[in-house]
């Protein structure tokens, strides 16, 4: 077999020739990289140019004093107080605040429920492995915004009012909201109860925010169980056999023995589908929740401000996924030191 | 049957514990099912779905213009069948030259009777049920026709058929949108399942080499481009979707000169491509990594240059080892599409909306969510289905076999 006749011969230089200038090694990289760089500059100037002159015209040039304008939006389901006199930039935080509250319930929920059903996966019992397999493939299937409306407007908006709603102890489930058990005043455990006809308690979450929450856990749950079932599965098999013939049963062996393993594989992994849970957080607007995406939106379609609302959204969310990426690394190193 | 009970009883009911699991399973089950089969036979009315049909395929599309999107279906079915037999026409030792597989009388099995069974339960006039099934047809004709002929057509008109499907898209362009003599149908009048597949395939494609050419960026030894791309890959995964559809939607209008910003639907076309952009280079990335550096040294040494060396040995092994994670991203790309019903356009989620907003069918979501599920679901797990049948036919292993 010789060489292919469509191969270039490669052209050979006499000896003490010098190179040409446009076939150095150590230019080529400069220039490759200098008419990348100018391209790209000139796209970029391009389009700032257009950017300023447009915004020049509108009179929307960058400014951020409009932050400190009363909003005259209300938000319905604040932690941090909101009134509709209150600026801009209040209510963007408080748009955040419920970002963030989402974030951290859906994180602890979705993990405990993920965690479960990789667990569950490894299961002697044939009916649990297939039940398992069976909602991971029907979840990651169907796109995340049609859970959330389906949650939403067919499940948790049919939900029945007073004494016929769902009742669980220190839990209560009605069309109006959830309400969780807690210390009210005077630090008295308080569980739900109905005044009137209407259902009280210490904490109450909007329907809106439960439908979210029910719908973020139950799709990123199906892909941290994928995300643990291939960490348990990293393990190698002798180590399950060893368990077994030292007595230990099946739940003493991933806990004691498998899930700590495991552990090393998994938290990388948890890190992509935490700030993939984040970022998907801000598909409450299509169940009316207001997170900060929602509020956003409302202000820039009350001021105008395009360029500095999408910069403030971008770079809360860059923030939280960076903290996210922080913490878990943090607990990929706790993890990790195990090793010897 | 003695087998059988034995590992029934070994699967289901080895321990106590396993057997309790095992009952209260089943019993959710049994719940389950009754209550969903009470409600899809019962409860459900299903007018919904039969009425607005056209609406969930086509959105708003012009009717009188609606035999250009029946003519793209036909071309598209014609296609399918064609590939589909030269596939298989194609010599294949393991598979003995069988023609036609168990799998494949299966699969024309399942397409007739899906061809005749849902236009049917949608309750279709007798024409289109017949279209339908015409169409579907058509498609195991030519699947007959291209593994029959196959073989004896010239090698060199065989090279040349793939040219073919950019042909095709762009024609299925001209022929949504109109031009070249044909009445243009405005962007703004496409919609449902025409408009979420437009989107999908448009922003698949597109994605695809930019994706390829920024993972190549972000493993360069010149520092520019491996920051650039670094930079663009980051920022676009830091940030959800709906922000960047968002910001595409409100910025693009002042980015650009006045006139020269795409239409609504062309802007979210693009912001998904170059969303879908991002993480397929990080897809691609991961398969570049695998394939080692001698790789790309001994094409080198055999006298090619390093564009030819990647485009004939690196990228191939590569592109094999990352098409699981890019199917993966072109399925997440689909279900991404939904997004844009929360900027105003009629894509599938979008109609959806404007059909339970209409009194006649208030309250009737369930049925609709329902349906777009079930439709979803299938085209994800085809695709799932369909990368890990190519995964098995490029494995080096299974090649070697098969000579």
């Amino acid at each position: 077999m010789g060489v292919p006749p469509s191969l270039p011969s490669p052209s050979v230089l006499a000896a003490g020739e010098p190179v040409p200038w446009w076939r150095d090694r150590r230019v080529i990289p400069w220039l490759v990289q200098g008419a990348v760089g100018l391209v790209v500059l000139v796209v970029v100037a391009f389009l700032l140019a257009n950017l300023v002159r447009n915004l020049t015209a509108a009179g929307l040039l960058l400014s951020w004093g409009w932050l400190g304008q009363p909003a005259g939006f209300d938000i319905a389901e604040t932690i941090l107080p909101f009134h509709a006199s209150d600026p801009y930039w209040r209510g963007l935080l408080a748009g955040l605040v419920n970002t963030v509250r989402v974030v951290v319930v859906g994180l602890i929920g979705s993990t405990l429920l993920g965690t479960l059903l990789g667990m569950a996966s490894f299961s002697g019992n044939a009916l649990l492995r297939g039940l398992t397999r069976t909602y991971v493939e029907v979840v990651r299937n169907i796109p995340l915004l049609l859970q959330l409306v389906f949650w939403y407007f067919v499940v948790f908006l049919s939900l029945p009012n007073g004494t016929a709603a769902l009742q669980f102890p220190g839990v209560v489930l009605a069309k109006s909201g959830l309400y969780i058990a807690g210390f009210g005043e005077g630090l008295r455990w308080l569980g739900p109860h109905l005044v009137d006809g209407v259902w009280q308690a210490p904490l109450r979450w909007s329907v809106e925010c439960a439908a979210l929450l029910t719908g973020l856990i139950a799709y990123s749950s199906a892909f941290i169980a994928e995300v643990v079932r291939g960490g348990i599965a990293a393990v190698p098999r002798g180590q399950w056999e060893a368990c077994s013939s030292l007595g230990l049963t099946w739940l003493q062996t991933l806990r004691r023995v498998v899930l700590p393993q495991a552990l090393r594989v998994i938290v990388p992994g948890l890190n992509t589908q935490y700030i993939s849970l984040a970022k998907n957080s801000s598909l409450a607007v299509a169940v009316g929740f207001t997170d900060l995406y929602s509020v956003a939106e409302t202000t820039l379609n009350q001021t105008g401000r395009a360029v500095e609302v999408v910069l403030l959204l971008l770079g809360a969310y860059l923030a939280l996924d960076l903290f996210i990426s922080l913490l878990m690394n943090g607990l990929n190193r706790l993890v990790q030191i195990r090793e010897r | 049957m003695k087998p059988l009970l034995r590992r029934l009883r070994h699967d289901l009911f080895a321990t106590p514990a396993d057997g309790l699991i095992t009952l209260v399973l089943l019993g959710m089950i049994g719940a389950g099912g009754w209550a969903f089969l009470h409600w899809a036979f019962r409860q459900a009315r299903w007018a919904v779905i039969q009425a607005n049909s056209t609406l969930f395929a086509v959105g708003r599309y012009p009717i009188e213009q609606q035999w250009r999107l029946w003519l793209l279906t036909t071309l598209l079915a014609a296609a399918t069948g064609l590939i589909w037999g030269l596939l298989r026409s194609h010599p294949r030792p393991d598979r003995g030259g069988q023609l036609w597989p168990r799998n494949d009388r299966l699969a024309v099995a399942v397409l007739l009777a899906l061809s005749l069974v849902v236009p049917g339960a949608l309750g279709f006039a007798p024409a289109l049920v017949g279209r339908w099934l015409a169409i579907g047809l058509l498609l195991v004709l030519m699947r007959w026709l291209a593994g029959r002929f196959g073989p004896a057509l010239p090698p060199a008109l065989k090279r040349w058929l793939p040219v073919g499907l950019p042909i095709l898209y762009l024609l299925g362009m001209v022929l949504i949108g109109g031009g070249f003599g044909l009445v243009a149908v405005s962007s703004s009048e496409w919609g449902g399942l025409v408009l979420t597949l437009l989107e999908a395939t448009f922003a698949i494609l597109l994605c695809f080499p930019l994706g390829v050419l920024l993972a190549l960026g972000r493993r360069s030894d010149l520092p520019l481009l491996r920051w650039g791309s670094v930079l663009y890959i980051e920022f676009i995964r830091g940030a959800p979707l709906i922000t960047l559809l968002f910001l595409g939607q409100n910025m693009i209008g002042f980015l650009l000169p006045g006139g020269l910003a795409p239409e609504r639907v062309w802007r979210a076309a693009w912001v998904l491509t170059l969303f879908a952009a991002a993480y397929l280079a990080e897809a691609v990335r991961s398969g570049l990594s695998a394939v080692p550096r001698g790789q790309l040294e001994a094409a080198r040494s055999l006298g090619m240059s390093t564009i030819q060396a990647f485009i004939t040995v690196v990228m191939p092994q590569a592109l094999r080892v990352a098409l699981p994670s890019m199917v993966g991203q072109f399925i997440s790309l689909l279900q991404d599409t939904t997004l844009l019903s929360l900027i105003g356009l009629m894509e599938l989620l979008g109609t959806a909306r404007t059909v339970m907003a209409n009194p006649a069918f208030l309250g009737r979501n369930a049925e609709v969510y329902f349906t777009l599920a079930v439709l979803f679901w299938c085209c994800c797990a085809a695709l799932g289905l369909g990368s890990r049948a190519l995964e098995r036919r490029l494995d080096p292993a299974s090649l070697a076999r098969s000579g």
